[in-house]
């Protein structure tokens, strides 16, 4: 690992003002630390943000469920409050990585990392998530941009996801066998008008499937979408799955989930 | 006294390894050492034009870089294939040089061009990405297959054949099949693995300018073959200056039976830089250059009669030996192969024939089992499918071509010297309920799922031995073990084997041995190993080979002691020796009844005298002191065998397959502790699972290794086992004093046929190649529900 200078800034305008076009923030550090060990990233600056006392909490209001940035899975998975208003998101929470990853892994790094076989994205498409960050609010649906981007600009932190509190929803996964990430994830969501059926670990990018989401709109059952091929076209196809074993996941678990909810 | 022998006896080592107490070489640190990093070839094969170390030399904090060059001109010599394969031509087998350091030509992707040493890790790294390598990049060989087509990596070894052996007789497997009435065939590949031991390879050297010795500790199974190779092949140091020290291990299975490049290495280079120097490998260095395992493809043939009477096995395989011949590489794919490939079965005519060929890529060398697996692999599949095609329960066809009498002359070398394999096989189909699957199958069945039952029945030979008849098949060792055991004078013990434990619990077990054979408690015995300083010479751990030979040599130094210790008590209790009888670790004048412990003897040939009275208890002819050794060469190896039944439920959807059920029934003949055998079984059972159905190296066409981490390496995990069912049988072996079998490797052995046999038969016999991914075995389900479908 090359030097670096290590701050552990107290708030976010401080945080903000380290950072610059040679820096990383750091909070559970589960993609940041292997990344800089073996040599395939290095900054000038990391930029602790464990401290920031604000940016951790898990907060439930009528309409939604808003977690802080460096919030980490276990928490997420163990909170009371998020298991009564969004068992999914709990479950989903738990099932990432193992029982030391979710011990320091945050979902403020999980999506600003946007992993394309990362869980939480699937959970922000779904949950319609608002992205709070130090400068803006940003939509799910326009907060991640492509393979391991998102709209985050330099300098911009993650603060905060805001889910919307579903009538029912629930995460179905096939993790990869050797590291435990999603081959595919897919994340069913029924809000009061519409359903998001949002799939990970299938294409470069987290996606709404939207003709599985459409059916499942106009009605909510496992016989709606019974039969319904979903095309392997741009899906991942390497040496874990081919593009056509995944597309057979996708609608599979889309199933599971809904027969789940 | 109770025997230790055949208890539950916890293990004295846990206490120090489950407080974090234990000391492995990456703990050990020398004042002013420096630290090694080790500059790779990125390319799997490739010329090295020119290396310029400048710019590295001049980096902050480092001490030193040495390249091939160097270490040529100082006539270094390199990695050395430890058994001399014959071709069947006759033709001696073609080996080329392995320079620790590559000089002209990288061979595959991680062997080491150069080396930085460092005042720290970090400058080290800095310093190694500063060496500029000037490569020509070639045209890599990766598949073993088409490696005899391809152009010859080492210069001189044509077709990238390093020989050709046949073993058997090819007219007379003709003549046999000629008579059969059906033709059983298998292609089969037997995977790559890694062996992903828990602690990576590292070394730490310590160079003493006074003595001119050099201390290296290092992750070895074996020690003093470490020095041995050392001083002869590589011309380090003389034996006598070279300490070898092999504290902690944290697993091998056999990946760290070789002397590697890095330690010849940072050996010689200690005495250059005359600096301590520190190593350990990083987790992608594990996967790319420790030897890995298996890697063969198998073409093999069964000539059966319609009552399922086999008359007839041929074996015709390629063996990948990756860019280098190893210590065991070579004998892996013949010796520790070809004989077990015809099972636990009579089969009249037989052979194998195996091509072993070099590719560009990472060593391949004994990896748990060590051939036997691939042998087992190769029969039971056979066995399975014969079984299916002629519609005979697979269980029956096994029993009928079982031997009932030993010693069994097995058809292509060893002679089985005892077994039950009926006895076996009847026990593990109570135990899984054999009967019952019928009704399991049908209600998986009912919840859409698709269940199988797989058997697999084994021996394996292990222990191997004896020295003449293995140095005949071209060892370059004997392959016996010794013992010492040393009496201290206040009644201690210390027990020096030449095994050396990396996770198989020789404090305790080889104690329980001592303690027995001495009367003595065994918190009074201390088994020490690992210290070429300590112990007289060994050949180390590997082969199911510590209890069944080093075990020996300690039993029978224990007699020694127990024999001079009769010499002694006698003159001290003033009877003849033949009066004396040795029991619960007193010796007792059997007249009189009066009594000497071992530990007064002891004491006694220590401090032979009394005040006063000018009275030896040492009889004339015997000297002072309490300490005896033994090598041990045994009679014959040792033939564990057993059988183990596996059930899998297939989910035809996902193709994900559980394995529900794993029954093991395993002779190990006479077992010293249940509770250790039950832990080696457990843990090859899983090695064999991982085979089976998780692990996968696969190198890409340009020979990168696509599976350089466990992102992309899949271990087994506890939640991939079912609760292990584990049942013995037992036969003594009678190559043994203590009627002991090898049983470190039967798990790895018997579980991938076992589990495979499960897979294939919940597919309908469909064939399908290791591991049995979930994606692979969705695509069988797929297309045996097409072919269901026309059938209807």
């Amino acid at each position: 690992m090359k030097s670096f200078n290590y701050h552990a800034p107290k708030d976010v305008k401080d945080a903000s003002k380290l950072a610059s076009s040679n820096s990383a923030f750091l909070a559970g550090g589960m993609t940041t630390i292997p990344s800089m060990k073996l040599g395939l990233a290095s900054y000038k600056d990391v930029i602790d943000i464990k401290n920031i006392k604000k940016l951790s909490g898990i907060k439930v209001s009528g309409k939604s469920v808003t977690i802080g940035a460096t919030t980490k899975h276990a928490e997420v998975a163990a909170s009371k409050d998020v298991k009564k208003a969004i068992p999914a998101l709990a479950k989903l929470a738990g099932n990432i990585g193992d029982a030391q990853v979710r011990n320091r892994g945050t979902i403020g790094g999980s999506i600003s990392n946007n992993d394309p076989s990362a869980c939480y994205p699937s959970a922000c498409m779904a949950l319609n998530a608002v992205i709070h960050t130090n400068k803006r609010k940003i939509d799910a649906d326009k907060f991640f941009t492509g393979m391991f981007e998102t709209a985050l600009k330099s300098g911009e932190l993650v603060e905060a996801v805001e889910f919307e509190i579903p009538e029912k929803a629930d995460y179905q996964k096939h993790p990869n066998p050797a590291s435990r990430y999603a081959i595919i994830g897919v994340f069913v969501a029924k809000h009061k008008k519409d359903v998001n059926v949002a799939v990970t670990g299938a294409k470069s990018c987290v996606y709404i499937d939207q003709d599985l989401s459409k059916k499942l709109s106009s009605n909510f059952s496992v016989s709606a979408i019974e039969g319904m091929e979903v095309k392997s076209s741009g899906m991942n196809s390497d040496m874990h799955a081919s593009a056509e074993y995944r597309a057979n996941l996708v609608s599979l678990y889309a199933k599971k989930a809904v027969e789940a909810c | 006294m109770a025997s230790l022998v055949g208890s539950r006896v916890e293990r004295k080592e846990d206490t120090r390894f489950l407080q974090g107490k234990g000391r492995y070489t990456a703990d050990i640190n020398i004042a002013n050492q420096t630290y090694a990093v080790f500059v790779r070839s990125p390319h799997a094969r490739a010329k090295i034009k020119s290396v310029d170390t400048s710019k590295a030399l001049k980096s902050s904090g480092v001490v030193g870089v040495l390249t091939g060059k160097e270490i040529a001109e100082d006539k270094i010599g390199g990695l050395i294939a430890g058994w001399a394969i014959r071709s069947e031509d006759g033709s001696e087998m073609k080996v080329p040089a392995n320079p620790p350091l590559a000089k002209d030509v990288a061979n595959f992707v991680g062997e080491p061009v150069a080396v930085v040493f460092a005042e720290t890790l970090d400058e080290a790294k800095e310093g190694a990405e500063k060496v500029k390598v000037d490569y020509k990049v070639l045209k890599a060989v990766v598949d073993p297959a088409e490696a005899m087509k391809s152009d010859a990596i080492h210069d001189g070894v044509d077709k990238n054949l390093c020989y050709d052996w046949l073993l058997g007789d090819r007219k007379a497997v003709d003549e046999a099949f000629a008579k059969a009435d059906k033709i059983i065939k298998v292609d089969l590949i037997n995977n790559r693995l890694v062996p992903n031991a828990m602690e990576p390879r590292a070394c730490v050297v310590d160079y003493n300018t006074a003595s001119e010795e050099i201390t290296l500790y290092t992750t070895s199974q074996n020690p003093h073959l470490s020095r041995l190779v050392m001083s002869a092949f590589g011309g380090v140091a003389p034996e006598n200056k070279l300490r070898v020290v092999a504290p902690d291990v944290g697993g091998g299975f056999g990946s760290k039976i070789n002397v590697y490049n890095e330690e010849i290495v940072c050996s010689w280079a200690s005495k250059k830089i005359e600096r301590p120097i520190k190593w350990v490998a990083e987790r992608t260095e594990s996967f790319l250059t420790d030897t890995h395992g298996r890697d063969h493809v198998t073409h093999a043939e069964l000539a059966v009669t319609n009552d399922g009477k086999f008359l007839g096995f041929k074996n015709e395989t390629i063996a990948n030996l990756g860019a280098y011949a190893r210590v065991f590489g070579t004998v892996t794919p013949t010796y520790l192969f070809g004989p077990c490939a015809t099972g636990v079965y009579v089969i009249p005519a037989a052979y194998s024939n195996v091509k072993a060929v070099y590719t560009n890529t990472a060593p391949v060398d004994a990896y748990r089992g060590a051939g036997r697996p691939e042998a087992t692999y190769t029969i039971e599949r056979l066995v399975e499918k014969a079984a299916l095609e002629l519609g005979i329960d697979k269980t029956e066809i096994r029993m009928k071509n079982f031997p009932t009498q030993f010693p069994f002359k097995q058809t292509l070398v060893h002679t089985v010297d005892s077994g039950d394999y009926v006895a076996g096989l009847e026990k593990a189909k109570q135990m899984a309920d054999y009967k019952g699957f019928e009704a399991r199958r049908k209600k998986s069945e009912a919840n859409g799922k698709l269940r199988g039952i797989g058997v697999s029945s084994y021996f394996e030979a292990c222990g191997i031995a004896p020295s003449a008849a293995v140095m005949s098949l071209g060892c370059g060792v004997g392959l016996w073990e010794s013992a010492e055991v040393r009496f201290n004078p206040t009644g201690q013990i210390s027990v020096f084997t030449g095994a050396h434990s990396h996770g198989q619990s020789h404090d305790t077990t080889f104690a329980q041995i001592a303690a027995d054979e001495l009367g003595v408690p065994m918190e009074n015995i201390d088994v020490v190993h690992g210290d070429t300083d300590k112990g007289t010479f060994g050949m180390g751990t590997y082969g199911s080979r510590s209890l069944t030979v080093g075990g020996i040599a300690i039993v029978n130094a224990c007699k020694k002691i127990v024999a001079k210790g009769k010499r002694v008590a006698a003159k001290m209790l003033e009877v003849n020796e033949d009066e004396i009888e040795f029991k619960d670790g007193e010796f007792v004048a059997l007249k009189s009844n009066k009594k000497k412990t071992i530990g007064e003897v002891a004491f006694a040939c220590y401090l032979p005298g009394q005040r006063d009275e000018m009275k030896s208890p040492i009889p004339e002819g015997d000297e002072p002191g309490l300490i005896e050794s033994s090598f041990f060469d045994p009679a014959n190896f040792s033939f564990p065998a057993g059988s183990h039944i596996c059930e899998v439920e297939i989910d035809p959807d996902t193709g994900n397959v559980k394995v529900e059920k794993y029954t093991a029934v395993d002779d190990f003949g006479r077992i010293v502790n249940p509770m250790i055998v039950e832990g080696q079984v457990h843990g090859g059972i899983a090695q064999g699972i991982g085979q089976a159905l998780h692990e996968n190296t696969q190198y890409d066409e340009t020979g990168q290794l696509m599976t350089a981490s466990y992102m992309d390496y899949t271990m087994p995990r506890a939640d991939n086992f079912p609760e292990f069912n584990l049942g013995f049988t037992c036969t003594h072996a009678t190559s043994n004093p203590l009627g002991v079998k090898g049983c470190g490797e039967a798990g790895a052995i018997a579980s991938p046929p076992t589990v495979m046999n499960a897979v294939i038969d919940a597919l309908g016999g469909q064939e399908i190649s290791m591991p049995a991914t979930a994606e692979k075995v969705w695509k069988a389900c797929k297309a045996m529900k097409k072919s269901n479908a026309k059938a209807a």
